[in-house]
């Protein structure tokens, strides 16, 4: 205490001495200085910042409660986080050939990219998905086109995520049904569904049901999983699209932790013991451009959902506390306008993501604002990891921005930030209420909405795009999306449904629609009509004809 | 006399969530005094083209980050004219490749604006395009 007395005093002399006199001479860039979630930043931190707590009560240890400094006590000195390229276009041949030059490439897990009618539940042939098709990832109508899609790929040795939601249930379901056909155990496999319903009604819109009976589905796959297949995460929490659509910082990790207080009570309510599920909730969030608030942002998130685990829900397992998370550098902050640029905003934010202690990460490519992206842009972004992990010495020691003032005093911020929201949230009645009511769309459309100001105002410069312009040429050889890949899928689907046998569907298909009308679980209903061929299409109406359309607030 | 607002309809068509620009240009839009409605997510051109007709716009604003551009933009084109409500201007926005705009405005797409286009550039470009139907009456205030 004696020490921060005469550190106030020095720091007030310094002010009032050395600081004034160039400040008078030299103003500084700003009358104030903010991140995105307008935290002021100070021009200095010093230990007066320092929070009353002391260290072993907000830092502790790697691999101990509260996790600030990791989940792992070795973290990337035992092993670098995993390299994972979301990818996935036009049909289950192409991506099947994606994949295989990213796993030579040296990719370490594989992340699937569905397009619009798969993730919302209408087969290739559907009228809604006229000119969706194959678009923004891989079209799959049924189970053929999953085997497929990971043919020659062993799923007993590789991790896979997959970013699905409404129809979570039904790719988790085709995933096994290849597994079981290449002789792997459910007991083995590995990877991650997506499977945040939340999120969708916020940010991403690929929603189907209404809430409460998507919650309900959620519920199931929790309880499914924890017996049958025990190394698959069975959701990952995300704030990454939250973010893109316009929200701070502190809104990210608010509204993920709120969405994940949300899930965990619904299976809790549901009669399941939170440390037989809590350990395979994963998370997602985006690393943005601000490095050192984005390196807090992730160090905050872990602390406070330790806290809340085991303060809220009475965690016991430390694994129940552990906030594992997959990072995406941010899609919304690259630019059409000199592209190359783009590389070097990836690479900041990858580190930043590094720095943060994910345990996997995506790499945007430099062209997409304007594609999906190209063979050749996709392996530099796989590269920016590399170099990263090989070259850059990071990744040597654990959490090594821990005790610089700023990063801690921000990483407090955010979370004191992020635990206010939450309350807030809480006087709501929870996530599904404030979803419902509109309040997060409301304050990220805010946001996202200040922000566009803030750029055709100049208060924030984007490099090419409001400042340092030049005269381009239009940027071409992005990815095209073959038109005749629309035909080639339904063409596809067509044989399939001329070859399986009818009447075992709509068997199967009826199975689902009574485990949808009680309360069985509708996973084990849902593996079976997969096997017999029922379509992406067929069993999300078998559901919608039970729980109904979900109506958007506009 | 008050001088009629330029109507807008905001759309979405196809099944793309990412609806960030197309709500911010909204908003930005009505700032500057036009009547803005955005129809929601996950629109067919039959359903943009009804609600424009309806809602009587002068312009429709089409966002679409999904790749879907080129079957959903000409297809409300297709509606428009078949519905003779091609006197509405309609623009395109989002994840459009360069290529790609020449065909669209061949197909009707009267502007398409690109990543990274400020919202006061389409404000500029409605204004000086775009003069609001109805013989100058300003439906709220009457005359």
């Amino acid at each position: 205490m004696e020490d921060k007395e005469k550190l106030r005093k020095e720091l007030e002399r310094w002010e009032k001495g050395t600081l004034s006199r160039s400040v008078s001479r030299f103003p500084e860039r700003k009358p104030a200085f903010e991140t995105t979630s307008h935290i002021e930043i100070k021009r200095l931190y010093t230990p007066i910042d320092e929070a009353e707590q002391g260290y072993l009560e907000r830092l502790g240890f790697p691999g101990e409660y509260p996790f600030t400094r990791g989940v792992h006590p070795t973290m990337y000195r035992g092993r670098f986080w995993t390299m994972r390229q979301y990818s996935g276009f036009a049909t289950a041949e192409e991506t099947n050939q994606r994949y295989k030059y990213l796993l030579q490439q040296g990719q370490t897990g594989l992340s699937v990219a569905f397009d619009l009618p798969t993730q919302i539940g209408y087969d290739s042939d559907h009228a809604m998905a006229a000119g969706e098709v194959g678009k923004v990832g891989v079209a799959i109508d049924t189970l053929a086109d999953m085997e497929t899609l990971f043919d020659g790929i062993p799923l007993g040795r590789v991790s896979t995520s997959m970013t699905i939601n409404a129809t979570a249930v039904i790719l988790l379901a085709m995933y096994l049904a290849v597994a079981e056909k290449q002789g792997v155990g459910f007991k083995e496999v590995r990877g991650t569904i997506q499977n945040d319903i939340l999120k969708e009604y916020v940010a991403r819109g690929t929603h189907i049901f209404p809430p409460r009976p998507s919650m309900r589905i959620i519920t199931d796959i929790f309880a499914f999983c924890k017996d049958q297949i025990p190394r698959w995460n069975t959701i990952s929490i995300s704030g990454y699209h939250m973010r893109e659509a316009g929200c701070s910082a502190v809104q990210e990790v608010a509204f993920t932790l709120a969405n994940a207080i949300a899930y965990v009570q619904a299976a809790v309510d549901a009669g399941l013991d939170v440390d037989d599920f809590a350990g395979r909730l994963s998370f997602f969030f985006n690393c943005h451009n601000n490095f050192l608030e984005e390196i807090a942002k992730f160090r905050a998130a872990r602390r406070l959902w330790a806290r809340i685990m085991k303060q809220r829900f009475g965690a016991r397992k430390p694994a129940s506390s552990m906030l594992r998370f997959h990072t995406q550098t941010a899609g919304s902050t690259l630019t059409l306008q000199q592209p190359d640029n783009n590389v070097v905003r990836v690479a900041f934010q990858a580190l930043a993501a590094v720095l943060g202690g994910t345990q996997s990460l995506h790499t945007n490519s430099r062209d997409e604002a304007l594609a999906l992206p190209s063979e050749a842009a996709v392996r530099v972004a796989l590269r920016t990891q590399q170099i990263i992990a090989h070259e850059s010495g990071v990744a040597d020691v654990i959490d090594p921005m821990a005790g610089s003032y700023a990063i801690e005093a921000l990483t407090d911020e955010i979370e004191a930030g992020a635990a206010a929201y939450i309350d807030r949230i809480d006087a709501m009645g929870g996530a599904v209420k404030a979803v419902e009511s509109g309040y997060m769309q409301r304050e990220i459309g805010e946001s996202a909405y200040q922000y566009q100001k803030s750029i055709e105002e100049k208060s924030s410069i984007i490099v090419g795009v409001n400042e340092f312009t030049v005269e381009e040429q239009p940027f071409k050889d992005t990815l095209r999306i073959d038109p005749e890949v629309e035909k080639r899928q339904r063409q596809k689907l067509k044989s399939v449904r001329e070859a399986r046998d009818t009447n075992r569907v709509k068997e199967k298909l009826e199975a689902v629609k009574r485990a949808a009308e009680r309360t069985d679980n509708l996973v084990p209903p849902i593996i079976d009509a997969v096997r017999s061929y029922a379509t992406v299409g067929e069993i999300s109406d078998t559901l919608r004809s039970v729980f109904g359309s979900y109506q958007e607030r506009t | 006399m008050a001088e009629r607002k330029i109507r807008v309809l905001i759309a979405k068509p196809g099944l793309d969530g990412h609806d960030r620009g197309a709500k911010v240009i909204a908003r930005s839009l009505r700032d500057a005094g036009m009547e803005v409605v955005y129809t929601g997510i996950r629109q067919t051109p039959e359903q943009i083209v009804n609600a424009a007709i309806q809602e009587d716009v002068d312009v429709i604003g089409l966002s679409c980050l999904s790749g879907a551009h080129m079957t959903l933009f000409p297809r409300v084109m297709e509606i428009l004219r078949e519905k003779k409500a091609e006197d509405i201007t309609v623009l395109g926005g989002g994840i459009i490749p360069h290529d790609d705009i020449a065909p669209l405005k061949k197909e009707g797409i009267r502007e398409i604006f690109q990543p990274g286009t400020y919202t006061e550039e389409i404000i500029r470009y409605i204004r000086e395009n775009v003069k609001p139907k109805g013989g100058g009456l300003d439906r709220g205030a009457g005359s």
